[in-house]
């Protein structure tokens, strides 16, 4: 397609051409077998080759792949960078997991959603919020109706003001949020050493790679190599960016009692909590993909019918015969 | 071939209120009829992973 020739060039063969003609002398007597029809013939390969759509393609070849590369690699081929970063202050690259909703086909594993919300809820809530969930998001994903209205009646919310104006406790309804663990960003702050825990709601779509950073953060952390020294209250983790992170470790092998029976090692409670944020950050995921099957299943076929329709509809043009009847020279 | 397109012109071409009717009908069974064969093709794939899939081992009976 790219090497297709502008109407241009097509000019620029005709010329060539008559310039052969012209010439056909002195062609004739270097190569006296060659015709004019052959020389023409080269000149239009010379001319594809000179022609602008074979500049662009070219170009258009090299930035593409430079592009390609860097976004593969992160940085350009053959030269040599210089970082004031070192790796440890970038963090870890985690690995890519085999998450159960990865392929374009799958949908997520609501069994590992509704372990992952125990998760969550027994020790992630602790320090940190999920705003953007409410109590009603979980009914038909991971809970019943019922359910979610017992775990809401739990909670205490303040509502009001009351005809005397006054605000009032009462207990949770469908439609509430799930409650934050601190009423503000500095008590936050104070109960955990100055770090501010994140709200957990869009975190796997607010890190670099997602899910299997915060994957590998929860089961990353190890004592620190000889030689880093880590502050008070500190800790090690090679997968957080700069290394040192104010959250300890919080997952253990049996931390959670799983009430399916699943065994509840640290990498199973985190791949449940990972991929209960992961569904939280993007609850349309199942119907996206299924949005995206049909899409592609329809709009292929149109594809296929439009260029179906338009050969159809010009085979009669193409297909044509033009004769050229040369009148008959009557003077003789 | 000819024949089957003559049946259709004469039944379904030939009065306008038939045939926009037809294309109507026609665009809703379709989407139907898609709708679930994807549906059954993604319940099949994702079989045991969906809520409908667990959610009997936490619907309480209602007594
Ligand atoms: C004891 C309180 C506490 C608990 C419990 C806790 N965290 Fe944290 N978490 C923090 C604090 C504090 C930070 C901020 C760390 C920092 O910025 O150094 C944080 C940061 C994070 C981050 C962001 C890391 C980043 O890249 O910025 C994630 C993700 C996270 N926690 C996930 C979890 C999950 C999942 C759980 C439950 C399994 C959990 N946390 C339990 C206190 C906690």
């Amino acid at each position: 397609m790219l090497f297709r020739l502008p109407a241009s060039s097509l000019k620029s063969v005709h010329s060539l051409k008559d310039v052969a003609a012209n010439s056909s002398r002195l062609v004739a007597r270097r190569t006296p077998v060659r015709f004019a029809s052959s020389s023409s013939a080269s000149s239009t390969v010379k001319s594809v080759l000179d022609s602008r759509a074979a500049l662009a393609s070219a170009a258009i070849a090299t930035v593409g792949s430079i592009a390609w590369y860097t976004h593969l690699y992160g940085t350009l081929p053959f030269v040599g960078q210089v970082h004031a970063n070192s790796p440890a202050e970038e963090g870890l690259h985690p690995p890519q997991y085999p998450w159960s909703h990865n392929g374009w086909l799958d949908s997520y594993d609501h069994a590992s959603i509704r372990r992952g919300y125990q998760v969550y809820r027994e020790v992630c809530a602790a320090c940190h919020s999920l705003d953007r969930i409410a109590w009603r998001n979980l009914v038909g994903v991971s809970h019943t109706a019922d359910e979610a209205k017992a775990m809401a009646e739990e909670v205490e919310y303040e509502d009001g003001p009351n005809d005397q104006g006054e605000m009032f406790q009462r207990p949770g309804k469908l439609s509430d949020y799930l409650p934050p663990p601190y009423p503000n960003e500095e008590a936050a702050r104070a109960s955990n050493q100055g770090a501010l825990p994140p709200d957990l709601s869009l975190i796997t779509k607010a890190r670099h790679s997602g899910p299997d950073y915060v994957f590998a953060l929860l089961t990353g952390y190890r004592d620190p190599p000889a030689g880093f020294e880590i502050r008070e209250g500190m800790n090690y983790n090679p997968y957080f960016p700069g290394n040192a992170i104010s959250m300890a470790r919080v997952l253990f092998d049996e931390l959670v009692e799983y009430e399916d029976g699943t065994p509840a090692t640290t990498s199973q409670l985190a791949k449940d909590v990972v991929t209960f944020l992961n569904w939280a950050a993007e609850p349309e995921h199942d119907e996206r993909k299924k949005a995206g099957i049909k899409a592609v299943i329809l709009f292929s076929s149109l594809t296929l019918i439009s260029l179906y329709v338009k050969r159809f509809k010009w085979s009669v043009i193409k297909n044509r015969k033009i004769f050229y009847n040369p009148p008959v020279d009557k003077t003789h | 071939m000819a024949g089957f397109a003559n049946l259709f012109y004469n039944t379904f071409v030939r009065r306008n209120s038939v045939y926009v009717t037809a294309i109507f009908g026609s665009a809703f069974a379709f989407g139907v009829g898609f709708d679930t064969a994807v549906t059954s093709v993604w319940d099949k794939w994702n079989q045991g992973k969906q809520w409908k899939d667990i959610r009997d081992k936490y619907i309480q009976d209602e007594e």
